[in-house]
């Protein structure tokens, strides 16, 4: 057993991607490192061992990128998806930072793909984990446990006890058991807090209670209200969570990326009243995919569905649940528990709307409605081939974006603007500084991997020589 | 497997993802064929975000292994004899002891003088103690039949998983190169998770070090053929001909080879493993670390009066291993072949 009861360098709290770089670098800058993670070791890594990728700037193509991929590129894709909520200096800090990560992650054991056409085309700017985050996170405990970090699992940090803008200790329950930790530095890298419903429903109501959680059940927010709590700077939009449309028969939590449906720019999606609620074609899938999360979650019920016909259906990756078939519109809306006079008109008067034009799925076509409200304005093709197919679909939340507001140094700032002594966060729990809302593959990683990487290295200044 | 095809987050590890991803649903020959695409790395088992105790309980390595098992099965010619694969080990040791003891009785019937006579190793020492009619007679029978067995076999599994006779050369070339130089037991340049979450060659090593030694082995045997029957040069050979070296150095490759195979099996992790496999494979690197440790010590011991029971032990040993070639886990090395033939066949030429 982990002795818990020793006064440490550096405590991490977490057991992600985020808390395993700062853990890792504090260690190898001489400190002694203790990690306490809540999830058991079979469920460690949190969200990150849901994660596929990172995304990397690069200026000529590497083993594992393709072509370059430069500060001013990823800039300016970080400002487009945020809508320019984000601190430029710490977005600049992370972009350049990532240059050096993908080798870093490699001396730290952990192997990627060799940059490959792939299903999702990102090897310009995406670096892909061999095997996913799973494999990742168990590369960098293969490496813990080598260089002589402390791991415990099941242990729940409940609070820390800030004094004067320094951190005293650490209040935890480990196998069951309270218990005070102490230690010189303190790492937060608890990630957000999208498991904790009840917090969700604070914003959300009783939707909150049909919100999937598409990662670990054990990123419930609770350091990050305990030191909102204690005067620690909040930065991003409480109410906003990252969240997509997924299948509805998913599992509540840790269902991960094979719950994901990519088919809503073939289909019409309908609600549970079967009547179409926005434009399925309005832009490329990309785009628009982190947009279907909200607008079902703001359906009555919280469920629509996704329908189409046999000519759709080879043209996105399936989920790894069947689709529901049948002969006829009536005989799949009976399937789906849809009322079928209902989804017959719907799909009548949307199939009387559809203007001709040439359909072509990797670009935005002319294919598009003329008539109905809303609109379909691409992809749009008559629904006439039997069989049939339909998906039911629920919000999945992937993450929150409030988080506790950091300095370039990764260290915690409070309201009034200065710097905790010793406290420090990384990851998804102040992902908020940079990505303050919307999102791009492969940037929750990059953030925490680059802050993480600070954190550690702040922290080993800690140690005792 | 479906839940694979939506994840592919291991396509990287192996040939079995990407040609999965070229299917959207599974007949059972293709599942044959994946299943012997596998190689049992087991790294998607620990990279597996859903492996057990996750509610989805996925374990690919453990469905691959028991699919292969049954492939080895439904594929075996004649068909009756598929329930030897059920209790393979017990099959096996079975008809080990029972060969052994025919040939001891065989070679003590037809020269009882000669087992325990002490004799130089000279040219026809070995015949003296088996008739060569016996001893050619009988193994030629029993390759003959084992080559036919394990073709029919290949047809098997050839037709079920998508037939066609025509493959292009190019295709062939790519998969005897997959096979001869095991390429893909190096998964990547990383190795097999064999315990746990670290990942090792040793099981790549080894692997390699069996299959040359095999190899080495067979070439001594042709080459030995050659001589005496192009040649006219009579067994036993001396220390440094070229038979004796090729078996020497192929001997101690098989030793070490499948020793080390036997050692990574005892400490794996059950959890990845087919329980209904494991019987198969420790019958069959017994079967060749005995062979192989047989045929040793007959070279130490040939001057000695001990020679004539080590060579009816070790051909003993022979005979078994060729009567049960196609009803042992040797088979894999048919239905991989193929499945990489088949493997090279469709992946788009780049
Ligand atoms: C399905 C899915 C796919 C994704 N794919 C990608 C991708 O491909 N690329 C990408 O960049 N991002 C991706 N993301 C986002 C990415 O997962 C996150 O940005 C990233 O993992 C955050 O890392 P983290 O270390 O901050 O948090 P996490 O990995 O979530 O780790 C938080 C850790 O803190 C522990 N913890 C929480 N509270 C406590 C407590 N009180 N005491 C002790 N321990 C605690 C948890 O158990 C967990 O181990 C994906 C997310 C999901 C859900
Ligand atoms: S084994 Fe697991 S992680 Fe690997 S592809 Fe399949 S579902 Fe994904
Ligand atoms: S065990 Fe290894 S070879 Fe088999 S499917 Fe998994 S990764 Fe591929």
């Amino acid at each position: 057993m982990t002795n818990l009861n020793e006064l440490y360098d550096v405590l991490v709290i977490g057991g992600g991607n985020a808390a395993l770089c700062a853990a890792i670098t504090a260690r190898q800058a001489g400190a002694s490192v203790l990690v306490l993670e809540h999830a058991p070791r079979e469920f460690r890594g949190g969200n990150s061992r849901h994660t596929r990728n990172l995304r990397a700037m690069h200026l000529q193509p590497t083993a594992t990128l393709t072509e370059s991929y430069s500060e001013a590129d990823y800039w300016t894709d970080l400002l487009d998806v945020t809508g320019g909520k984000t601190d430029e200096h710490l977005a600049r800090i992370t972009i350049r930072d990532t240059t050096d990560v993908v080798r870093w992650m490699e001396t730290q054991g952990a192997h990627f793909q060799p940059s490959l056409s792939g299903t999702l085309n990102l090897s310009r700017t995406n670096a892909f984990f061999l095997g996913g985050g799973k494999a990742l996170m168990n590369a960098y405990y293969l490496t813990a446990e080598r260089l002589g970090i402390k791991v415990a699992y099941n242990a729940e940090v409940k609070s820390l006890r800030l004094v004067d803008g320094a951190v005293q200790d650490a209040i935890a329950v480990s196998e069951g058991a309270p218990v005070t930790v102490r230690a010189r530095s303190i790492v937060v890298a608890s990630g957000g807090f999208q498991a904790n419903v009840e917090w969700l429903r604070e914003y959300w109501g009783d939707a909150a209670d049909n919100f999937i959680i598409r990662g670990t059940p054990f990123a419930k927010g609770l350091l990050l209200r305990n030191l909102l709590d204690q005067g620690v700077a909040p930065i991003g939009d409480p109410k906003q969570c990252h969240a997509v449309a997924i299948d509805a028969r998913a599992p509540k939590f840790d269902g991960g990326i094979v719950t994901r449906l990519d088919c809503i720019p073939f289909s019409i999606v309908v609600d549970h009243e079967a009547r179409r609620f926005y434009d399925e074609g309005e832009d490329i899938w990309p785009k628009r995919y982190a947009i279907w999360g909200r607008l079902v979650a703001m359906r009555p019920k919280q469920i629509a569905y996704a329908i189409m016909d046999s000519k759709s259906e080879e043209l996105f990756m399936p989920s790894m649940y069947p689709a529901i078939r049948a002969n006829s519109i009536r005989e799949l809306a009976h399937k789906l528990g849809l009322d079928e006079n209902a989804l017959e008109k719907t799909v009548r008067e949307f199939n009387a709307a559809v203007q001709p034009g040439t359909f072509n799925s990797g670009s935005l076509d002319d294919c598009r409605t003329a008539g109905i409200n809303p609109p379909k304005t691409h992809w749009a093709r008559v629904i006439d081939t039997p069989p049939f197919i339909g998906y039911p679909l629920r919000p999945g939340i992937t993450f929150t974006y409030l988080g506790v507001k950091v300095d370039e140094n990764a260290r915690v700032l409070m309201s009034n603007g200065q710097p905790c002594a010793n406290l420090f966060a990384a990851g998804e729990i102040m992902a908020g500084n940079i990505l303050g809302e919307g999102y791009m593959a492969g940037i929750g990683m990059a953030i925490g991997s680059v802050f993480g990487r600070i954190a550690g290295r702040e922290t080993g200044k800690f140690a005792r020589n | 497997m479906v839940i694979c095809n939506s994840c592919r987050y291991c396509e990287g590890f192996c040939a079995v993802f990407p040609a999965m991803e070229m299917r959207r649903s599974f007949s059972s020959g293709d599942l044959s064929y994946l299943a012997n695409l596998c190689h049992d790395c087991r790294g998607c088992y620990y990279a597996c975000q859903y492996a057990p105790p996750h509610e989805f309980a996925l374990n690919l390595p453990q469905t691959l292994a028991r699919l292969r098992a049954d492939t080895y099965a439904e594929y075996v010619w004649p068909r009756p004899l598929a329930a030897v694969f059920q209790r393979n080990g017990t099959f096996v040791s079975l008809l080990t002891s029972l060969a052994i003891a025919l040939v001891l009785i065989l070679a003590a019937s037809l020269r009882p003088s000669a087992l325990f006579t002490p004799r130089p190793a000279e040219p026809g020492a070995f015949y003296a103690v088996i008739p060569e009619v016996a001893m050619v007679g009988v193994a030629s029978m029993t390759f003959g039949f084992a080559m036919l067995a394990l073709a029919m076999g290949f047809r098997n599994f050839w037709r079920d998983t998508g037939g066609g006779p025509v493959v292009q050369t190019r295709s062939l070339l790519q998969a005897f190169s997959d096979v001869l130089t095991l390429r893909n037991l190096g998964g990547g340049e990383h190795g097999c998770n064999n315990r746990d979450e670290a990942f090792s060659q040793a099981r790549r090593y080894a692997h390699q070090s069996m299959f040359y030694g095999f190899m080495l082995c067979f070439a001594s045997t042709c080459t030995a053929a050659f001589y005496e029957h192009v040649l006219g040069l009579v067994a036993p050979y001396r220390l440094f001909s070229l038979p004796v070296l090729l078996g020497m150095v192929g001997g101690l490759g098989m030793l070490l080879g499948t020793a080390g195979l036997m050692w990574v099996k005892v400490q794996a992790d059950p959890a990845p493993a087919a329980k209904a496999m494991l019987s198969n494979d420790y019958a069959l690197l017994a079967q060749l670390f005995l062979a192989a440790a047989t045929g040793l010590l007959l070279l130490i011991s040939r001057d000695t009066r001990m020679m004539g029971v080590l060579l009816a032990l070790h051909l003993g040993v022979i005979l078994s291993f060729f009567l049960a070639l196609p009803y042992s886990k040797f088979v894999h090395g048919i239905y991989r072949s193929a499945a990489l033939l088949r493997n090279a066949a469709e992946r788009p030429t780049k």
